[in-house]
């Protein structure tokens, strides 16, 4: 791994690449081998933490500034992040070459949709400016950067825009559901009056339980709203180290994923109205948990995430069965809604309809089966899988999942004929 | 590049046509398998396991001529393996038992034979572990045995060239810690296979897809070291620790 921090550096590292090429990097939260390039050069931009935040609220920031150390400055001047992940530390570019989304997938889209410009680092060395509105050219690039994974250039600076958000507080409404039916029947009906939507499904829950689970929506709060609210100020700061030590209880097995699940379903409220939170409460729950991801013990534990049209919507409830069949325990299943994807990104993952997102450890006996029976619903529902939480896929459910594939690999081979720009993840799906 | 759920999209097997190695690749067998090299002398066997693989549904298989004598010729084969993409698992199961009064009797045709598992071993193993250091991934699987922990009367010749392998693979496991790269040494007792289909089997054999469970399961928890089966672990423990004047009596 290089540290680089200028354009220049950058070039350099790429022009002189070797024979296993090279590969940005941002915080290394993507959860496979997105962001590794065995044998070949890893750039690691994180040394370069500058941005602006404009009055009319656009960021423009280097590739590796952490999204978390944007808040404080948004939120000081009535802003937000446009999209946020369930974590906070990941990158500007992280957040591009992943074209990731938020709970508010349904009405804002993807981190890309608010991009107005990149400036990337092609093969040949050279930088480009390229803007949304660019010319035909650029907007071919631009397009393919957002949810390229890495995989067309190096970002080094980009501008986005931000939202309003009149305080540091979200005024949130909880409800509980008995079953998944009525808990994705109370998703398409009330969703829209909601910024942000999701879902935590409890994935140990069997039978008529199945897919029961908490929603919560809501929106930034009004001024109004929090008057004389005490409220936690949202921590700042680098992430934490990710090789952060296990935490000090007995690895999660099956029993105690599932007492979790029941503790917190039956925590939640059945209903609850315009409760305050915190934004960090509200966006970020995981991230209090640094190492949260060792709870599974050894071996670790890999992440399942689909979408699917509408029309697909069974296969929601076809995951939770099948896995709940080979006693495949969940720490965290998260539904979501989500709205048009961007058909101009070929790479970029969302589509409208519907999205789960499920962990399990991969030590559980016939997981690959039911995984890849799984791989084939979705495809056959005209969905696909994310890049930035694969690690098993295969090179066909890929190619089957997104249509386009072949338009990315065409604007690669003219930017990169010689595939200085790779990875992992790339090499094993045969991008 | 191996997955999550530690399936390889790509193996090349070293003596191809061992049933250990056929049998192995059956196990790591998965949608993501898109490429698997047969490195064998060109013969009937060779051409009727790839016709079977083919038949068997394998996606781009592919022969390469192996012979483990002609080490001059190594370089050239992993060169032709490597050709088409990463590698994801290796595995090294040519080796020849012989016979041990034959082996005594004519010393020529022992020197053969440590040519072809130990000398062979060497060359392919070492030649392979560059080649993995460079991609940063892989797994180096290696066929050892049981006979090499301890050398008995009834097969000692047989039993030193996997002597000598299994040190060679164990230092390498060591040299490679750290690169991404995983050695893991199988060592079976008895195994019910082509080598052995002429000999009353031995206490606690096991079948060929035995062992290949244990690259597997080996493969998946990282190890350096499988025993197939897994008690001999314990037996050869014991047997090493056995007097001298006692272990050459035993009926081993
Ligand atoms: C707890 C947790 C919750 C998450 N929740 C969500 C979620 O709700 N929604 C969602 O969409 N995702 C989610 N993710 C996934 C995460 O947002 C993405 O994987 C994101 O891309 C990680 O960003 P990163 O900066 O860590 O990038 P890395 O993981 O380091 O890299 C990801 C990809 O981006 C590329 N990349 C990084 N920087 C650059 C650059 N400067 N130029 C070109 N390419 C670059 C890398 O090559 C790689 O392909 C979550 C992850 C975690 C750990
Ligand atoms: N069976 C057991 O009990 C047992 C126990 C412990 C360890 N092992 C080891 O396991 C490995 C696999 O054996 P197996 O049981 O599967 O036996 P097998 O089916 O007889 O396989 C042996 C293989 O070695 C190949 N070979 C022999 N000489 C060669 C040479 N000069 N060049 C290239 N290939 C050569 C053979 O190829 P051809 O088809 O060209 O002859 C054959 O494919 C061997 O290393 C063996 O020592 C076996």
């Amino acid at each position: 791994m290089l540290s680089v921090f200028d354009a220049a550096e950058v070039s350099a590292a790429v022009v002189d690449a070797g024979a296993r090429g090279v590969l940005a990097r941002g915080a290394g939260r993507s959860y496979g081998d997105a962001a590794q390039n065995g044998g070949g050069l890893v750039l690691d931009l994180m040394g370069r933490t500058s941005f602006d935040v404009a009055d009319d609220g656009s960021v423009t920031a280097y590739a590796g500034v952490v999204l978390g150390d944007l808040i404080p400055g948004l939120v000081a001047k009535g802003r937000f992040l446009p999209v946020t992940p369930g974590t906070r530390y990941i990158t500007v570019g992280g957040a591009i070459a992943a074209d990731v989304h938020g709970k508010n997938h349904h009405r804002d889209g993807a981190f890309g949709d608010h991009v107005r410009w990149i400036e990337l680092i092609t093969a040949d060395g050279t930088l480009h400016r390229l803007a949304r509105d660019g010319s035909f050219d650029e907007q071919r690039i631009f397009y393919s950067t957002v949810g390229g994974m890495g995989l067309t250039g190096v970002i080094v600076r980009a501008c986005f825009d931000t939202i309003p958000a009149p305080t540091s507080a979200v005024r949130v409404d909880t409800e509980r559901f008995n079953d998944l039916d009525s808990l994705m029947a109370a998703m398409v009906a009330g969703d829209d009056r909601y910024r942000y939507s999701v879902a935590w499904v409890d994935g140990t829950a069997k039978g008529a339980k199945l897919g029961r689970g908490v929603l919560t929506r809501g929106d930034h709060a009004q001024v109004a709203e929090v008057y004389g609210q005490p409220l936690k100020a949202i921590p700042t700061g680098n992430a934490p180290k990710l090789a952060s030590p296990p935490i000090p209880m007995s690895p999660l097995n099956r029993l105690s994923i599932g007492m979790f699940n029941e503790a917190y379903f039956r925590r939640a409220p059945k209903h609850r109205v315009g409760e305050i939170q915190g934004l960090a409460a509200f966006f970020y729950p995981l991230d209090v948990l640094a190492g949260w991801n060792h709870v599974y013990g050894p071996g670790g534990f890999l992440q399942y995430q689909f979408a699917v049209p509408d029309s697909g919507a069974d296969v929601v409830r076809s995951s939770l069965e099948r896995l709940g069949s080979i006693g495949a325990p969940s720490f965290l299943s998260v539904l979501k809604r989500f709205g048009p994807g961007r058909t101009r990104s070929p790479l970029s993952f969302p589509i409208q309809g519907w999205t789960l997102a499920i962990d399990v450890p991969t030590r559980v006996n016939g997981l690959a089966g039911v995984l890849d029976g799984l791989d084939e619903l979705v495809l056959a529902a005209g969905g696909r899988l994310y890049l930035a939480k694969d690690s098993r896929m295969s090179p066909h459910t890929l190619e089957s999942g997104y249509k386009q594939l072949d338009e990315f690999r065409a604007v690669r081979s003219d930017l990169d004929p010689r595939g200085v720009f790779t990875s992992d993840l790339a090499r094993r799906l045969q991008i | 590049m191996t997955d999550a759920l530690s399936r390889p999209t790509s193996v090349l097997l070293v003596g191809g046509t061992s049933d250990i190695a056929i049998a192995t690749l059956h196990a790591l067998r998965s949608p993501v398998l898109r490429r698997v090299v047969i490195a064998a002398r060109p013969s009937e066997g060779r051409d009727a396991v790839m016709s079977d693989l083919e038949r068997a549904g394998y996606l781009g298989v592919e022969a390469v001529d192996f012979d483990a004598a002609d080490t001059a010729s190594h370089e050239a084969m992993l060169d032709a393996s490597f050709a088409a993409g990463d590698i994801d698992v290796v595995l090294v199961a040519f080796g020849v038992l012989g016979d041990q009064l034959d082996f005594e009797e004519h010393p020529d045709h022992a020197v053969e034979a440590a040519q072809v598992n130990y000398v062979g071993g060497v060359s392919v193993c070492l030649r392979t572990a560059q080649r993995m250091k460079t991609q940063g991934h892989g797994a180096l699987v290696v066929l050892s045995s049981v006979a090499g922990e301890r050398a008995r009367r009834s097969n000692f010749v047989y039993g030193s060239t996997k002597a000598g392998l299994d040190s060679l693979a164990s230092g390498l496991a060591d040299s490679l810690h750290g690169s991404g790269v995983q050695v893991l040494i199988v060592r079976p007792g008895f195994v019910h296979t082509s080598m052995t289909s002429h000999l009353a089997p031995a206490p606690l054999s096991v079948t060929a897809e035995d062992v290949a469970d244990a690259v597997v399961s080996g493969l998946k928890r990282g190890a350096t070291v499988v025993y197939v089966p897994a008690t001999l672990r314990v037996v050869m423990s014991g047997l090493r620790h056995v007097p001298r004047a006692v272990f050459r009596k035993l009926p081993i």
